[in-house]
């Protein structure tokens, strides 16, 4: 095996990793709050890249201006889903609030064809496609941009979460009786992740789009945020970067290693393995706190 | 009305436990039942076996997925991939000269066995991450059903399904597959119902309720979910033999993708977690809504005099079945199979509906 393959594969997998990280950011955060384990954000990620696109083309914003709004119309639908749809779930048992976040993924996923319809359209967003040279490694430039916007939002989540706000969440998912009876308004909290992980679905939405296009596909992000999500440990955002960066590294390395070995497509593989040793081995994931019930 | 009785009063243990105490539900199971037989006589070809056949069929695998889920209340987000299991067990053997008969029992022991592998993953967890590791599973049998070119014959290939051959008759005719989806529906249908009186079916709902109490009580609950997982999937197994038997005639790797887990469990969960009755409308609601709203938008379409793009009518019906689900589950937690049981409970004591029931 030669080297430098195996470190640009090793290097260009941690960055597409921190970009699976986005994805299991907003998983995270809900799960945080609420325990609710969202399998809608797959279609909550590409719902915001088609919002975004639909103020770029439709409505003829320049990109910048076309990501804010879209980030402020994502976060607006965040919190009408979580008043709409999961508020009135709580309490009951978890198999209806995952069918719940299911029947959401494709409501939204049908939503977002039926009103942009299905065929994929390219995300401008002025990265160049020449590949950056470091040393013999070629490095990707669209996931090098994606990995430090993952890296940056990281950042703003720990800053964040020092602000009263922050704390105020902070609480809940400590506890959310005893939050409650201090005052603090637990549905107002558990709203309130629901839109911020609707925004970072918004910026996971852009960068997968001007990677590989958006369209439906954006939407099975889901298995590698899932994966991420359980491996980094349900409720740690810290985790989640980590663990991408991990999942990114063993895809890459092993893709390079499988793929010619089983013909082709082993990514989804390592990633379904990957998510069932990490619940058979440790289900509490590298920095999980929850006690998890076993048999 | 029908129902109506004035009290129940069992003079031996025999009544008491019988499957269905009241005259006026045997007589509807009685009329159902007739209609059931007589339907290759009364209905034309095209809704037999494209609208019964498949509804039947897909009635026996919800139950089986209403096993684990309803009354076992444990987590199977991949039971497309045991229903694939079966089907391709089933096709092999008997591409392989091995009677169909015996064919779907070895389909359903492949499915039952793999299935409690699923179960040994799984049972080490609980809850949230019993779902995901299900799912998981369903994603590394998709893969390797669609890429062991021994199983699926390649990424692409449609494997042909043999004719069904019941003690060396061949069955070709549609009323002959009918027949066979409606006995596997009627006897995964009898099963489930005298499940509830049995020693089995009381233990998996102690399971369901609260594993330690079930412990504490002196029941295993480990060995009761490995149980309720095999069986499941023996049903689920059988099923989807018979479905590519019976249906489909011909078996690729989608027809058992994650949606199609998906849709098993909408069907449960639309018709109602641990209803019998439930399971036969929930999938009867879940196969007949995508043609109901496409002709229901076409209708509006030409009533209203507006027209929408290809795209929007091939994507509008997949966003519907989203909301319907969404719906269901704010409005009738318990699906189907709890309104019947209102309606019926109303009518049990109409016209005093102050009577407790």
């Amino acid at each position: 095996m030669d080297w430098a393959l195996l470190c640009e594969s090793a290097v260009n997998g941690a960055l597409v990793g921190l970009m699976y990280s986005l994805v299991a950011m907003g998983i995270v955060l809900i799960y945080k709050s609420s325990s609710v384990p969202n399998l809608a954000q797959g279609a909550m990620t590409m719902l915001g890249a088609y919002v975004v696109l639909g103020f770029a083309n439709n409505a003829g914003a320049p990109i910048w201006l076309a990501i804010a709004l879209g980030i402020v119309t994502m976060f607006g639908i965040g919190m009408a889903i979580e008043r709409i749809a999961l508020r009135r779930l709580a309490g009951r048992p978890i198999v209806m609030i995952l069918m719940m976040t299911l029947g959401l993924e494709i409501f939204l996923r049908g939503g977002a064809m039926t009103i942009w319809g299905g065929t994929g359209r390219p995300m401008q967003l002025g990265i160049s496609d020449a590949p950056l040279f470091i040393g013999p490694m070629l490095i990707n430039r669209a996931y090098a941009v994606g990995a430090a916007v993952a890296v940056a939002m990281f950042g703003l989540f720990a800053l964040f979460f020092r602000t009263r706000t922050g704390v105020v969440l902070r609480a809940i998912s400590d506890d959310y009786t005893a939050a409650w009876s201090v005052g603090i308004s637990v549905e107002r909290g558990v709203a309130m992740s629901w839109a911020m992980s609707a925004v970072v679905a918004t910026v996971a939405g852009v960068l997968w789009g001007s990677v590989q296009g958006v369209d439906q596909s954006l939407a099975q992000l889901l298995l590698k945020g899932v994966t991420v999500a359980v491996l980094g440990g349900l409720d740690s955002i810290g985790g989640a970067l980590l663990a991408g960066m991990l999942l990114g590294v063993v895809e890459g390395v092993a893709s390079s290693f499988l793929d010619s070995l089983l013909g082709g497509a082993s990514r989804d593989l390592v990633d379904a393995a990957m998510l069932i040793l990490t619940i058979l081995i440790r289900p509490n994931g590298l920095y999980g706190r929850h006690y998890i019930e076993r048999i | 009305m029908l129902f109506r009785q004035a009290g129940i009063f069992h003079t031996d243990y025999a009544s008491d436990r019988a499957l269905f105490p009241i005259a006026a539900d045997r007589c509807m199971i009685g009329l159902l039942l007739l209609f059931g037989l007589a339907a290759p006589l009364l209905l034309n070809s095209l809704y037999l076996s494209s609208y019964l056949l498949p509804w039947l069929v897909w009635t026996a695998g919800a139950l089986g997925l209403n096993l684990i889920l309803g009354w076992a209340g444990q987590f199977h987000l991949g039971y497309a991939a045991v229903m694939g299991i079966g089907a391709y067990a089933a096709v092999h053997a008997t591409r392989f000269g091995i009677p169909w008969e015996i064919a779907i029992i070895l389909a359903g022991s492949t499915a039952a066995v793999i299935g409690s592998g699923f179960a040994f993953a799984a049972l080490r967890v609980k809850g949230l991450y019993l779902a995901l590791s299900t799912l998981a599973l369903q994603f590394v049998m998709d893969w390797t059903i669609s890429h062991v070119p021994a199983i699926s014959g390649g990424t692409q290939a449609t494997l042909q399904a043999p004719d069904i051959r019941l003690l060396g008759f061949p069955i070709t005719s549609d009323a002959g597959l009918y027949y066979v989806a409606l006995v596997w529906c009627l006897l995964v249908t009898s099963f489930m119902l005298n499940l509830g009186r049995t020693a089995l079916g009381r233990a998996l709902v102690a399971v369901r309720e609260k594993d330690y109490a079930a412990a504490v009580i002196g029941v295993n609950s480990f060995y009761f979910k490995l149980v309720a997982f095999s069986t499941s999937s023996f049903i689920g197994g059988v099923t989807g033999a018979i479905l590519i038997g019976t249906f489909y005639h011909a078996v690729t790797p989608e027809q058992f993708s994650v949606d199609v887990s998906i849709q098993a469990l909408a069907m449960v969960i639309v018709g109602g977690l641990g209803s019998i009755i439930g399971s036969y409308f929930g999938a009867a609601f879940i196969l007949l809504m995508p043609g109901a709203i496409n002709s229901l938008i076409s209708w509006a379409a030409t009533r209203f005099g507006f027209s929408l793009g290809i795209e929007t009518l091939a994507h509008l019906p997949q966003a519907l079945y989203g909301a319907l689900i969404i719906s269901f589950l704010l409005i009738e937690p318990l699906g189907l199979g709890k309104i019947y049981n209102n309606l019926r409970d109303y009518l049990l004591v109409w016209p005093f509906g102050y009577v407790k029931k």
